[in-house]
């Protein structure tokens, strides 16, 4: 099963590296990790997406609960999240596709961010499903180029402050 | 372990301007140390300066990664932190096999390494390694010091780390700049850890839980490691044990943690622990593990471990917890206080039945070997060392066939006077350990029981034996072998001794060349003279007893067998 790991690590060198080599030197597999700054300069926030059971993702909680610069260790399971990965994709776009490709983008509330003769580059953001549809009917046309940030999440806080306007996971794709 | 506060508000609060170095010293000793371990160098003869006139008894050893076993040893031994120092590239590269021991027996241990410049850092200097990214698994905690204002916090904040909780060795890699810069200190600096929380006192309901589930076994065993000789919690143990009448197997780490002598000590269990501590636990329907981890050095195959018991698992770690087998009632605390809580809710039992079937096994299957061979037995001689030093002595240990028997034949009495590299398995630990351990105990009888290979490894460390007027007893169980390998081989190869026979120096005259006294014992009648005549001695003594080359240890649970499919058991009862 999937498990995102919300880790928050006191910023100061060597904790990337710390935390990557638990993992390594444990065998546990990391499927993305997304590291980047908080509202607190001496925090920084690490989101570890980790496939395993049960049991190894105890392992995994605890061993990096243990490490002394990891201030707090979150496992998103069974709670409601928001969930985002971040990515750009370079795809072939002749003249002749390009309005078909449009609309593409356009159905995946994507954003063109360059465009040069032959190819556009988007900004897709969301849940990891929608990114790997949106890869999935880019690849007839041909990707050139594509680079992913992994997930980053934060939990909902309550069901009730959803608004009518705000959408699911599911609902957006 | 007992945290032990010492308040920085000792030292004077007044502005005074001191080097980097001094700053490590002074805060050296504001924590309490006054012995040390450590090699000199290029990048750390700033910090060695100011250490020529210090307070400190400082050895050297002949190699650094002697002196980080010393270091271990000596906070083994005395329940103190332990301080190595070693220069930055070849010489922190030395302490990765002491660090590692350390790390592996959560042994509490602070490790200074030279760096070079700051500016340096990066460039492939003359010296460098990256000696964090190095140590990085197998401390505790490491970090580099960059900026000397960060410098007294982080030396304060590295012992309170590598003393409490599960402790551990904590490395702190010091670029020269940063030993040499000057600062005016303001007073002491505050620790600033968010992220190290230990968990003392265990949690009440879970305890309770525990009291029920021990007053309703019917045949429970406590399964101790060294967690309990770490927490000082050995008294506590006793209390329990005795109050609820509960037999108590101990690892190899936790032997001394409960008295051998008595007639619930079910002794070592594991691989080549007792016949009856391995049938008690398989047969059990509760196990109350105490500090230990469930090796597999213990547990033999995980899957029939204990089939029938519910498991009880009190340990400072709480990732030790369910790591290897699940456990039913975890209490994660100090063992010292959460004993003394769980004492006060048991009841005495008198487990009659239990206790006889143990007495029978006890009967049936004691540690055995041919006493009427001609030749000298090596279980004969850790028999007459523990006979002759009355229980008493502190032994610490090689790796291998030496370390089991060392286990098996003396019986241990009182925390932290069994010391032996357990989790690591590190050959070469015992000739440092023993200085370590003489060191923290100068009037104590260190014996050094050991083989020759494992001698062979760092017996360079005679020569600091000698200059330090150290009189610790090195007993060299000589049979030419490695000879667990050679065990093994035996059994599962076939007999090939593939690359497991050296021929060894003459240990006598080695001994003798190097200022220290020895020994050669061929013959078996020579053997209680021998260590009679070697505990007298006042120098470092060396005996190297020829022993019989093919001898085994027995019981053995081999690989991937359960605990109670024991091989050597018909082979001990023929002795009977």
């Amino acid at each position: 099963m999937k498990h995102i790991i919300s880790a928050l690590v006191e910023n100061k060198p060597g904790v990337l590296a710390h935390v990557a080599g638990m993992f390594a030197a444990r065998g546990f597999n990391i499927d993305s990790l997304v590291v980047g700054r908080t509202e607190d300069p001496a925090l920084s926030r690490m989101t570890i997406v980790v496939i395993g059971d049960d049991r190894v993702l105890e392992q995994v909680r605890k061993q990096l609960a243990k490490i002394v610069p990891v201030v707090k260790v979150q496992d998103f399971v069974n709670q409601p999240v928001v969930a985002r990965d971040l990515m750009l994709i370079a795809i072939s776009a002749p003249p002749e596709k390009r309005a078909e490709i449009l609309s593409l983008i356009e159905m995946f509330r994507g954003k063109v961010v360059d465009i040069g003769q032959k190819f556009v580059m988007v900004e897709v953001s969301g849940p990891e499903s929608k990114i790997e549809a949106f890869i999935n009917v880019c690849k007839p046309y041909g990707i050139k180029s594509l680079a992913r940030t992994g997930t980053i999440a934060m939990p909902r806080h309550s069901r009730a402050d959803l608004r009518p306007t705000q959408v699911s996971d599911e609902q957006e794709n | 372990m007992k945290t032990k506060s010492r308040a920085p508000a000792r030292r004077a609060a007044k502005p005074s301007i001191k080097t980097g170095a001094q700053i490590i010293v002074d805060t050296l000793i504001e924590q309490g140390v006054d012995t040390m371990f450590g090699y000199t160098g290029g990048v750390v003869l700033p910090l060695f300066d100011r250490l020529y006139d210090a307070p400190i008894n400082f050895i050297v050893p002949r190699h650094e990664q002697g002196g980080c076993h010393m270091a271990d040893a000596y906070a083994r031994a005395s329940g103190k932190v332990g301080v190595v120092v070693a220069t930055s590239g070849p010489g922190a590269c030395n302490l990765v096999t002491g660090l590692a021991t350390a790390m592996m027996d959560s042994v509490p241990l602070v490790a200074l390494t030279g760096q070079v410049r700051t500016e340096l850092i990066g460039n492939d200097a003359f010296q460098e390694a990256d000696t964090t990214g190095i140590t990085r698994p197998i401390t505790k905690y490491n970090c580099i010091v960059k900026d000397i204002k960060d410098l007294e916090r982080t030396v304060r904040e590295a012992f309170h780390i590598a003393s409490t909780g599960r402790p551990g060795p904590v490395l702190i890699d010091l670029p020269v700049d940063v030993e040499v810069a000057k600062l005016n200190t303001e007073g002491p600096a505050e620790m600033k850890l968010p992220g190290y929380r230990i968990r003392t006192k265990g949690h009440a309901r879970q305890i309770t839980s525990a009291a029920k589930a021990i007053n309703e076994s019917k045949q429970p065993v406590l399964y101790v490691g060294g967690g309990v000789i770490t927490a000082n919690a050995a008294k506590e143990l006793s209390v329990l044990a005795d109050k609820a009448h509960i037999p108590v197997t101990m690892t190899l780490l936790g032997l001394g943690s409960y008295d051998q002598r008595k007639p619930e000590s079910l002794d070592m269990l594991g691989m080549h622990g007792s016949a009856y501590a391995n049938y008690a636990v398989q047969q059990c329907d509760l196990l109350i593990a105490v500090g230990a981890r469930f090796d597999d050095r213990v547990t033999g195959k995980i899957e029939t471990f204990a089939p029938n018991a519910k498991v009880i698992h009190i340990d400072v770690d709480p990732a030790s917890i369910s790591k290897n087998v699940g456990v039913d009632i975890p209490v994660v605390g100090d063992a010292k206080t959460i004993l003394k809580a769980l004492a006060k809710e048991v009841e005495y039992q008198e487990r009659k039945e239990w206790f006889d079937k143990i007495a029978e096994w006890k009967k049936k299957f004691p540690f055995r070997y041919d006493q009427s061979s001609s030749t000298i037995k090596p279980q004969y001689v850790v028999e007459e060392l523990c006979l002759q030093t009355k229980n008493e002595a502190i032994v610490t240990t090689g790796v291998g066939q030496n370390q089991m028997w060392a286990a098996q034949f003396y019986k241990f009495v009182r925390p932290r006077q069994f010391i032996s590299s357990g989790g690591l398995g590190t050959m070469g630990f015992g000739l440092p350990a023993a200085i370590g351990a003489q060191v923290a105990n100068p009037k104590a009888t260190v014996i050094d029981i050991d083989g020759d290979h494992s001698f062979n490894m760092t017996m360079t460390e005679l020569a600091t034996a000698v200059e330090h007027e150290l009189p610790i007893k090195v007993c060299i169980l000589n049979n030419g072998y490695m000879g667990m390998v050679r065990q093994w081989q035996e059994l599962f190869y076939g007999r090939r001794y593939s690359k497991s026979y050296l021929k060894n120096p003459k240990y006598e005259a080695l001994a003798k060349a190097l200022g220290a006294v020895g020994i050669t014992v061929e013959k078996k009648t020579d053997v209680p003279k021998a260590i009679k005549q070697m505990l007298k001695e006042k120098l470092p003594c060396v005996v190297d007893f020829r022993v019989e080359p093919e001898e085994n240890v027995w019981p053995m649970v081999p690989a991937g067998k359960s605990l109670d499919e024991m091989s050597g058991l018909d082979i001990l009862e023929r002795l009977i």
